[in-house]
């Protein structure tokens, strides 16, 4: 019983050190951005790895959820004889919960990952420590473009995803199910708000961007300098970031709507 | 000896004490790096040599006493100055650390790019030198995991004098090479350092090799230097510690065993005996 509660205690004062170290991380990181942003090939490049080669998975996962969304929209609203307002469901579903959401979950999987595995094996093979000896700064040289990258990413994946998934809606309502084209898209043009859902839907993602990006990158460069360190590391980007994204959509979603 | 420390030194260890979490490492480390010479730091494994490097190019910092370079004292500087420091030094790492997602050239060509405004035809014909002086200008396309593991540290030591350095660092140079990569290193180390008049520092525990390039040399155990000398004194020393290195010998003042408790009672045999 004792134990129990010297680990739970243990574990709390863990988890607020690591807290700090995100947080003077972050500072560091800002401080050190300057180099990135006036060298912009390389967020560029970086752009080129997180965002574009996310594009795939991005773009196949949003047509199938708004071809779900379609399905279950259409014999939800169809019940209630009000299947004429599928557009404005599948469009207001995505702009303002899924898409930013989902989008974040699978960037965080895809690209969050792959930023802390690589940023890890370069710590493990000493190369963040070559280049700190030749007198680069590893966090403006290494961290922080794949920071940026990763926060101009996000939202723009996301919007990608929210256009993708309202033609899978479209998809299964008018070409599929035969819902007249002309009430799908002016019910959609009517319920949806450019302030209310379009621009909140992008601030979460860009909030989403942050933290995903954030954690990616400390997590590769506060990796354990071996193979399990960076594996551990990887699976704790993942993780951390979906409790994130899940926690602050709730705690934005309060705020917006 | 006293001829060779006699010139100006390069780098100057005053009484230095490190340790990791309660783990000391340096217990009172005093040496002196002659100005334009090749000096090694020999130890066993894990007898804190690599500690002394990275006190050197500020990477780690002192618990007590004084690392100075180049007449600075490395622990008092701040971020910009340590860094206009790591500017004029080289380091070779032990596995070379080449940047993995750029081509040799690249490697080579990424102080110059980070440090420099060069044009582009100034810089290739600077990396094309420098590929060349390690004998490897025709691998200038490959990528770092096609290389052999002597190539690879080869083009390490490329890209480490990309600058020009005035001191070069280098940390086990000849660890894990056939025998024709390491003759090809320690040939190269020593022209680098005749020709560019490069003061040198190699932590390496390859007595024999080492021996034949470098002018003076100390030896580190237990977190002190324990013995020091030219390559001459080494050889004929009779310090039981330097011959034990030299000679390879499993047991001496450095013990084969890590310290343990009682074989026979770890073995559970210590009642049998007496019953």
């Amino acid at each position: 019983m004792l134990n129990l509660l010297r680990g739970m205690g243990h574990s709390l004062v863990d988890a607020v050190w690591k807290l700090g170290f995100i947080c003077r991380f972050m500072g560091v990181l800002l401080a050190q951005s300057g180099q990135s942003l006036l060298r912009f090939r390389l967020v560029v490049r970086e752009i080129y790895f997180a965002g574009v080669m996310s594009l795939v998975i991005i773009v196949v996962s949003g047509l199938f959820v708004g071809m779900v969304l379609g399905l279950q929209g259409y014999t939800t609203l169809a019940r209630f004889g009000s299947a004429d307002a599928l557009g404005a469901l599948v469009a207001l579903s995505l702009l303002r919960e899924l898409g930013p959401v989902l989008a974040a979950l699978l960037f965080a999987s895809r690209s969050g990952s792959a930023i802390t595995a690589e940023i890890g094996l370069m710590k493990t093979t000493e190369q963040l420590d070559a280049m700190a000896v030749m007198a680069v700064n590893p966090i403006a040289r290494v961290v922080a473009p794949r920071f940026w990258a990763g926060v101009l990413s996000m939202p723009i994946l996301a919007a990608i995803f929210n256009v993708t998934g309202i033609f899978g809606g479209y998809f299964v309502g008018v070409s599929m199910i035969g819902l007249d084209e002309g009430t799908f898209w002016s019910q959609m043009q009517n319920a949806v708000d450019f302030h209310e859902d379009v621009l909140n839907g992008m601030i979460k993602s860009a909030v989403f961007g942050f933290a995903v990006s954030l954690i990616a990158v400390f997590e590769g460069f506060d990796a354990r300098p071996t193979a399990e360190g960076v594996s551990s590391a990887t699976t704790r980007t993942v993780v951390t970031s979906a409790l994130v994204i899940l926690a602050l959509d709730f705690v934005l979603t309060a705020f917006m709507f | 000896m006293a001829t060779i420390l006699a010139s100006d030194s390069f780098i100057q260890f005053d009484d230095v004490h490190f340790r990791y979490g309660n783990r000391p490492i340096l217990d009172g480390v005093s040496l002196s790096i002659p100005q334009g010479k090749l000096v090694a730091i020999m130890g066993g494994s894990g007898s804190g040599k690599t500690t002394l490097l990275r006190l050197i190019a500020g990477q780690l910092h002192a618990d007590r006493g004084r690392v100075t370079v180049a007449g600075q004292d490395v622990q008092q500087l701040n971020t910009a100055g340590l860094y206009a420091l790591r500017r004029r030094m080289g380091m070779l790492f032990q596995f070379g650390a080449l940047f993995t997602d750029l081509s040799v050239f690249d490697n080579v060509a990424f102080p110059l790019r980070e440090h420099t405004q060069l044009s582009p035809s100034m810089l290739q014909d600077l990396v094309r030198m420098k590929l060349q002086a390690v004998g490897l200008r025709g691998a200038a396309s490959l990528m770092p995991a096609e290389l052999s593991g002597g190539m690879a540290r080869r083009v390490a030591l490329a890209r480490a004098i990309a600058l020009d350095p005035a001191l070069m660092l280098y940390d086990e140079p000849f660890t894990g090479l056939d025998p024709i990569s390491l003759g090809t290193i320690a040939l190269l180390i020593k022209q680098l350092n005749q020709a560019l008049g490069t003061t040198a520092v190699m932590v390496t525990h390859d007595v024999h090799v080492s021996l034949s390039v470098v002018d003076y040399v100390y030896f580190v155990a237990q977190g002190k230097v324990v013995a020091q000398g030219t390559p001459d004194e080494v050889r004929t020393s009779t310090d039981p510690f330097v011959r034990q290195f030299i000679d390879g010998a499993p047991d001496g003042p450095v013990r084969l065993h890590y310290p343990a408790a009682d074989f026979a009672a770890d073995l559970g045999l210590q009642g049998i005996q007496h019953a």
